[in-house]
């Protein structure tokens, strides 16, 4: 089982991201270039500022040859995880409903936010209770989430929602405090703060582990279905 | 061709660096300014300006936050 992490000109937490997915199994980086993601079972979109996060954060990104194999690996089921830069490269992608916005406070933030899990029943998701709190860093200036009324209402009623700011902990505005979101399908999964920075008790947190370990589970508890079946 | 592409916030979506802009002019004298909205143009040259309205909706707006407009010098 290999993640594979995609590095644009301009990603910074991409070294991060590999590090915490070696914890939990194999990993590579995948070079904006590349377009043959075979041997990759879930990827991670990493933060930092694609491009120079010119135009849009986010927006040059999704013409990447390596964004076009991502979004094939979505379309077949394949999970992939987007984090600060890369959930605004999702949304852009349109692989993820919703757009990010500049923080309310115009400021960049940088602190330790509570996020509480409210699906679990996500690929990122599997290995946490519901209502479990998770502490994990934000680092950025474009992140408070936004989608129409609407929207929101079709989000929240199908478990789209998958983690919330913890009350108080909201840093930048989040309409109804979202901190990160899934696709219909549980598989692709985007949020602000950097689970690949809590990984180890040095960072002050392992908490965000969590969402690796639970890629692996359900890649694993996947291949094991397909034998059985 | 040249063309012009005037892009801004969505009405009803907060849009903090007007609000920002806003709130620095009195400091400076400026008083009685208000509902200040800061948005981007974009110059381009192009031959197939029919295409102009797709580029704004794959590129250079996000239609679900922005509203766009196309001027074309003819």
């Amino acid at each position: 089982m290999r993640f594979g992490v995609v590095q644009f000109p301009g990603s910074c937490d991409d070294r991060d991201a590999l590090s915490a997915c070696r914890r939990v199994a194999d990993a590579r980086m995948i070079w904006h270039a590349e377009s043959d993601l075979r041997d990759i079972d879930v990827v991670v979109v990493p933060g930092g500022f694609s491009y120079g996060d010119y135009l849009r954060a986010g927006a040059i990104a999704r013409f990447a040859p390596a964004m076009q194999a991502v979004a094939r690996h979505a379309e077949e089921g394949g999970p992939v995880l987007g984090i600060c830069n890369g959930f605004q490269v999702l949304c852009e992608s349109r692989l993820l409903p919703g757009a990010l916005l500049t923080n309310d406070s115009l400021r960049f933030t940088c602190r330790q936010v509570d996020l509480v899990v409210e699906n679990v029943e996500t690929a990122f998701t599997g290995e946490c209770k519901p209502d479990d709190r998770l502490s994990v860093p934000v680092k950025h200036q474009t992140g408070r989430y936004f989608a129409p009324r609407e929207n929101l209402d079709r989000l929240e009623a199908r478990g789209g929602v998958v983690l919330r700011y913890a009350p108080g902990h909201n840093p930048n505005g989040s309409v109804r405090d979202i901190a990160g979101i899934a696709n219909e399908a549980g598989t692709v999964v985007g949020l602000m703060p950097h689970p690949e920075h809590a990984v180890d008790p040095v960072g002050g947190s392992e908490d965000g582990l969590r969402l690796f370990e639970s890629a692996v589970a359900y890649v694993t508890g996947a291949a094991r279905e397909a034998l059985t079946a | 061709m040249r063309a012009k592409v005037l892009i801004r916030p969505k009405a009803g979506i907060l849009d903090p660096q007007g609000k920002a802009v806003e709130r620095a002019l009195p400091a400076l004298g400026f008083d009685g300014v208000s509902h200040v909205s800061v948005g981007r143009l974009v110059e381009l040259d192009t031959d197939d300006p029919d295409r102009l309205e797709e580029l704004c909706e794959k590129l250079l707006a996000n239609p679900l936050i922005e509203d766009y407009e196309i001027e074309v010098a003819r």
